[in-house]
């Protein structure tokens, strides 16, 4: 059984906590997993919690910015909430801005955002 | 051998030379009495010249990086580090050095009275050694200098990149002097570091001290804007002068993503507008 991250449902939002080092094969099959979750529950709002994610790679973050198009297909918005400022410099040093996701700075800020949309 | 015979001259000659020397310090054009007291200028060429005795008695008088030399040019770079941070100039520093040539040569004249050509030889060699310790002189007071003016940049780095909070939720970072790239990862680091630790969802970014915005500057602040908005803040800059937005579209640099603001003021308004909050006069309460 290989390991995944787990995805919760609060209502019509799914929460991801990523609290272990992403890499690239979890990053794929949380891709996977979410997408799936989308369209069984009919969420409308995914919120991503990175705030113990230290380091990320140009793939982790296409693979981000994936999920939230992909949700955004799915008719979900996504919240990037708690990401930390090595990671954000490194985001943009990458060039990679994550255009069209939505962002907050912890869970409960991100909650207000999904609520309000 | 040349070498102990200047040994020699020097030994026997040492009062006097000290003398004369401190002499010829006191006398030279440009000579800084308001800086250096006279019994202190006596102790420094006292030491130098015990030293330079003892380097000259090793018998080296080519390779002033020796080991022999060492002593003589540890005083050196003391002096010049010295004079450096007293205000004396180059010529001053460097004629701590130079202008023990003369009282040298005249006692070495002397000790060649019958031979020229032993005099001749002995001259250049020793013109050429205080020479190369001239160099040196100039090479510690320069590098010295070059030790302020960076310590003085990194000052500078440390003291211009404030974030100040202005109001719960609403952080501020006011740019004073040019954005290079070394700036830029500062500016951006403490002010994302600033955002984390107040949780601030606006950041005002003020360009008021910033002298011109390039595309180079341009991109520099947008980088900074997107790592915010990364974390999930906003940005609003202020601050932008009418000739910088008339070379910013000159330039077509596109600040359409970003809330820009014309005064520091006008964007506290619209953060606290954000924020839900509203100024309002204490009459009309």
């Amino acid at each position: 059984m290989q390991e995944r991250i787990p995805i919760l449902q609060m209502g019509m939002v799914l929460l991801v906590t990523i609290q272990v080092d992403m890499h690239d094969r979890l990053a794929l099959q949380l891709q996977d997993d979410l997408t799936n979750k989308i369209s069984e529950s009919g969420a409308k709002g995914v919120l991503i919690d990175i705030s113990s994610l230290e380091m990320v790679d140009s793939f982790i973050g296409r693979v981000l910015a994936n999920i939230s198009s992909m949700a955004s297909v799915l008719d979900a918005k996504t919240v990037v909430v708690g990401m930390q400022p090595a990671v954000a410099i490194t985001l943009v040093e990458l060039g990679l801005s994550l255009n069209g996701v939505m962002t907050a700075l912890n869970v409960m800020k991100g909650m207000k955002l999904l609520e309000r949309e | 051998m040349s070498s102990s015979v200047l040994a020699t001259v020097i030994s026997n000659g040492q009062e006097d030379l000290l003398k004369e020397w401190v002499q010829q310090q006191i006398q030279a054009e440009g000579m800084r009495r308001d800086l250096i007291k006279v019994e202190e200028l006596t102790a420094q060429s006292r030491e130098f010249l015990q030293r330079f005795q003892g380097a000259v008695g090793s018998g080296d008088l080519i390779n002033i990086r020796s080991i022999a030399w060492s002593p003589v040019l540890e005083s050196i770079s003391d002096l010049s580090r010295q004079r450096g941070r007293m205000g004396f100039t180059p010529t001053e520093t460097a004629l701590f050095v130079l202008s023990l040539k003369a009282p040298l040569t005249r006692l070495l004249r002397e000790a060649h009275k019958d031979d020229p050509i032993k005099f001749i030889d002995e001259i250049t060699v020793v013109g050429e050694l205080l020479d190369k310790l001239g160099l040196y002189t100039m090479e510690v007071f320069l590098q010295s200098r070059e030790e302020v003016i960076i310590r003085q940049q990194e000052d500078m780095l440390e003291l211009s990149t404030p974030v100040v909070k202005l109001w719960d939720g609403i952080v501020a970072l006011p740019i004073i002097g040019t954005l290079d790239s070394a700036r830029t990862s500062v500016v951006m680091e403490s002010l994302l570091q600033r955002i984390v630790e107040t949780g601030s969802e606006i950041a005002i970014i003020d360009i008021t001290g910033v002298p011109t915005v390039d595309t180079l500057v341009a991109q520099h602040l947008l980088k900074t804007v997107a790592a915010a908005r990364l974390m999930g803040a906003d940005c609003i800059i202020s601050g932008i002068r009418p000739q910088i937005a008339q070379t910013m579209v000159h330039l077509a640099i596109d600040l359409s993503a970003v809330t820009t603001k014309a005064t520091l003021a006008e964007a506290l308004k619209t953060a606290l507008q954000r924020n839900g909050m509203k100024v309002v006069s204490s009459s009309a309460v």
